[in-house]
């Protein structure tokens, strides 16, 4: 399933300057696992030591947080849209 | 004391002076970092120094991520452009003190703002940054009040703004914007929603967003709530602090305010407990305090405190430190507490202040009921915006006597109720 993940302008040098790209997955893990095979360099910018998301780093699939979803395991529909943003804005 | 770099609150990476607000090694929140110079250890001439400024918080310029110094061209009388914020009343609040069984309470009415609320202070400091930068574009995420404040200082400054809201904000604050000529956008969504969308326009306008791009500038601003509650006390620290907790950065700006007046030697002393104060309807950083965890797990918020309403605080984490590690606590009050908490200090203080600062006397109630605070304890309390904002939440909560214009019926209707 052709999935779109945008990328934060925080992370772009380390995913070739692409602000956008389309990956394969059927859940937001599998499509994370796609990005990082594609550009490794993101893995330790996304994720902390354990594997898990890291703790300023926020994912949403259409536009919802995914903490309100099943997380990682949040399945992802053909054309959906995965954003990746910095948690520390606002307030 | 200058202001050297940005460096992540995390990994301790150092970063340019310039619009970046997230490390790109690890996604920390980046924040300033300043050089002490031979200053240090010179106290009375710091003090001196400090007492010489201007009323409001140019005063503190020195101790703020500025450098251009204080704006405007020089001195006292120029450091008055804009909309100057701060130097608001600490006022002793002994009936206050009394209902609920302390000795000692000092309210910092932070309504007395420019826009009536704490917002104007950061925003101070991150419009005159934006300045700095060569920014043209004000603009932010706003829960109400700094809407209020971005359009202020926009207008001020003759900058252009524009401020993005949740749709269901209330009818005073978006008014009280409005006015000011800035482009007001209602976002169908919470402020969650509206934080996630300017965090991405962030990336694509060259504009300050204050507290998306802008926000390691705009947060130190919080910091001079803490530097006049110390002035206002004689250059003393409070036992203990009660501030209302939305994204946390208040919170833990007020300990940093402190903290580094002590590292100076300005203030002596341990940093004061702290408490943070949510209501009920989002309380993501209540709850993570009382479930003993170090983050917090996002809620969708409904209250009637939307000044408060942000359901995904980006400094929960350091503000559960904080309160842990100053033997505070955070805690949420219900929305039948945040009125009763309005009515508690205007009834005691003269003060009326909008939900926000009913959150936190009723959360300044529930420590005093709780037995949590000493008997012998110096207690501020933070009330960060004012009371005509938020009509809706006490509308309803009292009587008005009507009557005929006549004497007899003035006595019939009152009777012997009036300061008997």
């Amino acid at each position: 399933m052709a999935v779109r993940v945008k990328i934060p302008t925080q992370l772009r040098a380390a995913a070739g300057g692409e602000a956008e790209t389309d990956v394969d997955g059927a859940n937001v893990r599998e499509v994370l696992e796609a990005l990082f095979a594609r550009h490794d360099e993101l893995r330790a910018r996304i994720y902390d030591d354990d594997g898990s998301l890291r703790r300023f780093v926020n994912v949403y699939v259409a536009g919802e947080d995914i903490r309100f979803l099943d997380g990682l395991a949040t399945p992802v529909n053909d054309g959906s849209e995965l954003t990746i943003l910095p948690a520390v804005a606002g307030g | 004391m200058a202001v050297s770099h940005l460096e992540c609150k995390e990994c301790k990476a150092t970063y340019p002076l310039e619009a970046l607000y997230v490390c790109e090694r690890c996604f920390g929140p980046l924040e300033a970092a300043y050089r002490h110079g031979e200053e240090k250890g010179d106290v009375g001439e710091l003090r001196r120094r400090i007492q010489g400024g201007p009323q409001n918080i140019w005063r503190y310029a020195d101790f703020l991520p500025l450098q251009g110094g204080p704006p405007g061209p020089s001195g006292r009388l120029a450091s008055r452009v804009g909309l100057p914020a701060g130097c608001t009343p600490l006022v002793r609040a002994d009936r206050l003190a009394e209902r609920l069984g302390l000795r000692e309470v000092w309210v910092k009415n932070d309504a007395a703002n420019p826009t009536h609320s704490f917002k104007d202070r950061v925003v101070s400091v991150a419009a005159t940054r934006a300045r700095e930068l060569g920014y043209e574009v004000l603009a932010c995420a706003s829960t109400g009040n700094l809407a209020n404040s971005v359009a202020a200082h926009g207008a001020a400054l003759g900058l252009d703004s524009c401020v993005l809201i949740p749709a269901d904000l209330e009818e005073q604050k978006v008014l009280a914007t409005g006015i000011y000529g800035t482009r007001l956008v209602a976002v169908e969504g919470t402020y969650d929603d509206v934080n996630r969308l300017c965090t991405e326009l962030c990336a694509e306008r060259e504009w300050a967003f204050v507290n998306v791009n802008l926000r390691p500038y705009y947060a130190e601003g919080s910091k001079t709530l803490a530097f006049e509650i110390a002035e206002q006390l004689g250059w003393e620290l409070p036992d203990r602090c009660v501030v209302p907790v939305a994204s946390g950065s208040l919170f833990i700006k007020v300990a940093k305010g402190f903290d580094e007046w002590r590292e100076l030697g300005l203030l002596e002393g341990e940093l004061p407990r702290m408490n943070g104060a949510q209501a009920e309807g989002c309380a993501p950083v209540a709850d993570a305090f009382a479930a003993g965890h170090d983050v917090c797990r996002p809620v969708k918020p409904d209250t009637i405190a939307k000044s408060l309403a942000i359901g995904n605080p980006a400094d929960g984490p350091y503000a559960l430190d904080l309160a842990r590690r100053t033997g505070g606590s955070v805690d949420a009050v219900d929305d039948q507490e945040i009125r009763e908490g309005i009515a508690l200090l205007a009834q005691t203080t003269g003060i009326f202040t909008e939900t926000a600062g009913g959150v936190t006397t009723a959360v300044l109630r529930k420590l005093a009921e709780r037995g949590d605070i000493g008997r012998d304890e110096r207690v501020v309390l933070v009330i960060t915006g004012e009371g005509l904002k938020t009509l809706d939440a006490v509308r309803g909560t009292f009587e008005t006597c009507s009557i005929a214009p006549t004497v007899a019926a003035f006595d019939a209707a009152l009777g012997a109720g009036v300061g008997a």
